[in-house]
């Protein structure tokens, strides 16, 4: 088994209420500097590995955890070796 | 004509879409049918009720769009039938790529619960037709998750083929043109964020919503009925 | 091998690890005493969360018992999950307030949310559907940062679970003062409705029967969540965050409907609520109540994590969980429901004789107690009170007079002032009409459902003004029932009952348990004078931070009954042309209010005056004119007194007001009690000024925008466009949240 890292965020060009609010709130409370926030999702899978690992993370991705519609989404396998 | 309300495992608004077909209007049956049957083909008109479907855990309707009812959903809505999404509903409409689109959090990022006007855009659809086009309805919204989303080319196509059915008199959640309400390119599946079946009684505030169900029970009609 | 890891039992008593579960060295003793042994670890940790005031009421039982609670109307009073009210036709109304102050305090988003979670369960468990929410919120004022994230994530959290359950939040109030600044209190009330011949009780009866286990696994969730509830805040609170539950509101709307069809199956004996202290309470309480005992195995208990202990299952407060006896043999029944619905089910345990709470885990005997002793043997202090020197100084205060002039000017401050302000920042964002029955949404004096199928229709309404009762607890206690009366008048409906949220400090301050014990008196003659039973409830005490106490706060929610959907009425003028009655005469009465508050910062002196038999009288007549057709609309004066009601009554209309009184500021802002402000056609105004003498004209409904205050002498006192009003009064809340000082 390896640890998949999902990362969903909305596409580039998407307005991000999220996002603006949570800068809004870091300026007020004083952080300077602060461009830009985007607010976005993390999920964790736990697979099987395997050859087709990257063609199975996409589909899920496409079919299910993404709304290619609006959203962006990029992963990370975390193997053993790499911890 | 039947009628199927669709119940997902969160849907709460599968009731009143019950009631709002049964005491307003001809239908002769309305069933309430679960998320797990086959097929929905026997009935005329199919509709998604609102709710948190699933909990809205990963986004509003994406995971009630795998649902096994969905597939023959989707193929009757491709057969032509008359399918109607209301709030979830709406929202699962277009995770299931029936409507274009996708739905962001309200730009205020709370649930808003309100009545509010909106706009007959079009009411040259089955939908609709019991309207005035031009007319201004008193429909409650409820949702968190209602601000419309698509490309500039989608906005400008839906314009172009009248495909916006309702729109909002003024901006409520953040949506692109102010959408409330847009059909599918053949006009037979029609997703909306108002709940036209909160709006069937002076007595609760607004009987505006009736237009609604008895514009599609009238299509109906006016499409199997012979008359003599 | 976690078994291992527990202290033993000698080690519990010479190093009084008791007390970190908040028992009491005279209390492990009794317990010793009781079982005849020392406790192991999960014993103690059983006595631990049974003992704690929020489970056993061992500073309150004395005081709650003087509350009348039965009727010919009451079903079920207090006892059970929820009090139970006939309302006819083989119908009846459930309800029950209960507070989650602690746990909102240290995660206010989850602790709101799962205070909405447990009062839902407490009513569903009854077997009654829920058909509303309502819920009575108190913070400090909306000047600091973390008074505002407290708001808003209590809001968020009503609003994201109840929303999706699909239960309507209708109603209740939000009151903003310092003294709750860092306590902050949130009570919730639910409301549900039943074919009497579901209701059900949790009862664990018929030896052999079998303990079944409903709804999500058990996690280490919110573990001593019934203790921590009745200690007092302070800096540490924070880092008890891991012990505030995560509410899942997917899953109890799952549950919702799985019980609502469970109960209606001859199988099921008994049903209750995991709700505070978790399976230890709905176990105990169900074997008690039917002088049983149950035998249970913890290895099959759901669970959501690896490696649980006994002590942490028993304890757990995970949420939308339900504990069931059904008739054995018959489990597989309930089983096929649950799947139904993909909620987990497990058999868990039996019902015997011995009235012992047995517990197995892992082929040994864990616990082994008797059931009386965990409830019935719950300690009840007897405590000392005393009256507080301010009070006295509080009585001897020459009456205080406002020194302000300008009414106009005042009209606006107080129509800003956040507890009078336009709640509609909140409301909006709670689902209020999800199963299509609301007739009058928030906003009024209360909240109206229609019951449909039939010509009824149920009020209900939450109040408590908690500074009278900082004041003058006893008349205050009486007000705080009486306004809520009045409120269910207001919208046409007769008061059938009420459920209570009591919130104090500690008890152990004689001090407090002073204010405890006069404002129950004062509420008990209060609800005998209305023939209000209290049939739920709930005790909030040790609120309190760093030591200081908040005001003495009881909440009152209660529910009316709408004969026909006819007399249903609001507040909104109806129709220019009307003419514009008060009933009942202002007097100096400026102890505790708004507009005391308002000029000096602090409140002061005596409070208004309540005569519970005009109190009666009064909602009598105006009951009565409502249901003959003479009221178009109806308010109560309360906050802020006539002058800010008869905005109330403009504001969202498109009318306005031109009335005549004195230039006196007791007329336009005194909040003396038993006042209401009511429309009448002219056709009506005869009958009307029969019906009830105490009604005085003051003025007219006008087709122009604008309320018209004036003098006989054509001195204007108060001229306001109605949108002026309007744009004040609901601009308040949304600029204080939105301000980033």
């Amino acid at each position: 088994m390896v640890n998949v890292h999902v990362y969903i965020t909305l596409k580039e060009g998407v307005l991000d209420p999220q996002g603006k609010a949570v800068q809004h709130s870091l300026t007020a409370l004083g952080y300077e500097g602060v461009e830009e926030v985007k607010v976005g999702k993390w999920i964790k899978l736990e697979v099987a590995e395997g050859s087709d690992l990257d063609a199975r993370i996409e589909s899920m991705c496409e079919q299910l955890l993404a709304n290619p519609v609006i959203e962006n989404y990029t992963y990370q396998v975390e193997r053993e070796a790499q911890v | 004509m039947k009628a199927a309300v669709i119940v997902f495992p969160g849907s709460n608004c599968d009731r009143d879409m019950a009631h709002a077909l049964q005491d307003f209007t001809d239908v002769k049956t309305v069933d309430l049918i679960p998320h797990t049957a086959e097929s929905v083909d026997r009935y005329d008109a199919i509709f998604l009720p609102g709710g948190f479907s699933y909990g809205d855990y990963l986004r509003s309707g994406a995971i009630a769009r795998f649902a096994p009812v969905m597939e023959s959903v989707v193929s009757e809505a491709k057969k032509g039938k008359t399918v109607v999404g209301i709030c979830n509903g709406f929202q699962i409409l277009l995770e299931a790529g029936l409507l274009p689109g996708a739905m962001k959090r309200n730009t205020n990022l709370k649930y808003i619960c309100r009545t509010v006007n909106v706009k007959v855009e079009n009411s040259g659809t089955r939908f609709t037709s019991d309207y005035e086009e031009g007319e201004v309805l008193r429909i409650p919204i409820a949702h968190g998750d209602g601000n419309y989303e698509c490309d500039e080319q989608t906005y400008e196509t839906l314009k172009m083929n009248h495909r916006i059915v309702f729109s909002y008199e003024s901006d409520v959640n953040g949506s692109t043109g102010r959408i409330a309400g847009i059909t599918n390119e053949a006009g037979n599946v029609l997703g909306m964020m108002p709940h036209p079946e909160r709006a069937m009684e002076t007595l609760l505030g607004s009987e505006d919503g009736r237009g609604l169900f008895t514009s599609v029970y009238h299509h109906w009609r006016d499409t199997h009925v012979v008359t003599t | 091998m976690s078994l291992q890891l527990e202290p033993t039992a000698e080690e519990i008593q010479s190093q009084r690890l008791y007390t970190d579960m908040g028992v009491k060295d005279h209390e492990y003793k009794r317990i010793v005493q009781l079982i005849g042994r020392k406790p192991n670890y999960t014993e103690i940790g059983l006595f631990s969360v049974l003992w704690s005031e929020h489970c056993s009421y061992k500073h309150s039982k004395p005081l709650l018992k003087q509350f009348p609670s039965s009727g010919t109307h009451i079903l079920q009073g207090p006892g059970e999950g929820a009090g139970v009210v006939d309302i006819g036709d083989d119908q009846a109304v459930v309800f029950k307030v209960e507070s989650h102050n602690h746990p909102s305090a240290v995660e206010p988003y989850q602790g709101a949310a799962t205070g909405v979670g447990g009062i839902l369960r407490d009513v569903f468990s009854m077997g009654a559907r829920p058909i509303a929410l309502l819920n009575s919120l108190r913070f400090g004022p909306l000047a600091t940062p973390h008074v505002r994230y407290l708001f808003e994530e209590v809001v968020a959290g009503i609003s994201g679970y109840g929303n999706c359950v699909g239960v309507p939040t209708i109603g209740g109030e939000v009151q903003f003062d310092e003294t709750y600044a860092g306590n902050p209190l949130v009570n919730a009330m639910c409301v549900g409705l039943i074919e009497q011949k579901h209701l059900q009780k949790g009862i664990a009866a018929g030896v052999g029967n079998t303990v079944m286990y409903v709804g999500a696994p058990t996690g280490r969730d919110g573990i001593h969540g019934a203790t921590f509830a009745s200690e007092e805040l302070n800096e540490s609170s924070a880092e008890k965050r891991p012990s505030v539950q995560v509410g899942d509101p997917f899953t109890e709307k799952r549950v919702l409907e799985a019980c609502l069809e469970l109960v209606k199956s001859d199988a099921l004996v008994g049903i209750q609520d995991m709700g505070a202290a978790g399976l230890t309470s709905s176990a105990a309480e169900m074997a008690s109540k039917e002088g049983s005992g149950i035998d249970m195995n913890l290895d099959v208990v759901p669970q959501r994590e690896k490696g649980m202990t006994p002590y942490e299952m028993m304890l757990s407060e995970s949420q939308e969980r339900m504990l069931l006896v059904v008739q054995k043999g018959r489990e597989k029944e309930m089983e096929a429901i649950c799947q139904k619905w993909d909620i987990e089910s497990a058999v868990i345990g039996t019902v015997k004789e011995d009235q012992q709470l047995t517990l197995e885990f892992q082929g040994q005997v864990v616990a082994d107690v008797p059931v009386t002793a965990l409830t019935d043997e719950a300690p009840v202090y007897d405590v000392p009170s005393e009256e507080p020197f301010s009070y006295q100084e509080h009585q001897q205060l020459p009456t205080w007079r406002p020194k302000r002039k300008d009414h106009n000017a005042t009209l606006l401050e107080l129509l800003e002032r956040p507890t009078i302000a336009s709640k509609e920042w909140v409301y909006d964002q709670y689902d209020h009409m999800v199963q299509t029955n609301t007739l009058v949404m928030p906003g009024s004096d209360s909240a109206v459902l229609r019951i449909r199928g039939t010509k009824k229709a149920l009020a209900m309404t939450m109040d408590g003004n908690s500074r009278y009762i900082a004041l003058d607890p006893y008349i205050g206690g009486k007000i705080a029932v009486a306004e809520a009366a009045r409120n269910i008048v207001c919208s046409g409906a007769e008061p059938l009952a009420l459920t209570d949220c009591l919130n104090y400090g500690s008890p152990e301050q004689p001090n407090i348990y002073w204010q405890l014990e006069q404002s129950t008196a004062g509420m008990s003659q209060a609800c005998n004078t209305f023939e209000t039973p209290v049939v739920s409830g709930n005790v909030s005490l040790y609120n309190e931070t760093n030591g200081e106490a908040i005001h003495p706060t009881p909440i009152v929610g209660m529910v009316g009954l709408v004969k026909d959907l006819e007399h249903v009425t609001t507040q909104h003028f109806k129709q220019a042309g009307d003419y514009i009655y008060v009933i009942g005469e202002a007097e100096s009465a400026w102890g505790g209010s708004e507009l005391q508050l308002l000029e000096d910062g602090e409140i002061s002196g005596k409070v208004p005056h309540m005569d519970l038999d005009l109190e009666e009288k009064r909602q009598q007549q105006v009951l009565g004119a409502i249901r003959d057709g003479l009221i178009q609309s109806a308010h109560d004066i309360s906050e802020g007194g006539l002058a800010v009601a008869v905005a109330e009554c403009v504001m969202d209309t498109e009318f306005g007001a031109a009335m005549t009184m004195e230039n006196n500021a007791a007329e336009l802002f005194s909040e003396t009690q038993s006042r209401y402000v009511i429309s009448v056609a002219p056709e009506h105004a005869q009958e009307l000024e029969q019906a009830i003498p105490d009604a005085r004209r003051y003025g007219t409904v006008t087709e122009e925008k604008a309320l018209s205050i004036k003098t006989r002498e054509e001195q204007t006192l108060i001229l306001q466009p109605t949108d002026t009003l309007t744009h004040v009064w609901k601009g308040a809340i949304p600029c204080l949240v939105r301000s980033k000082v």
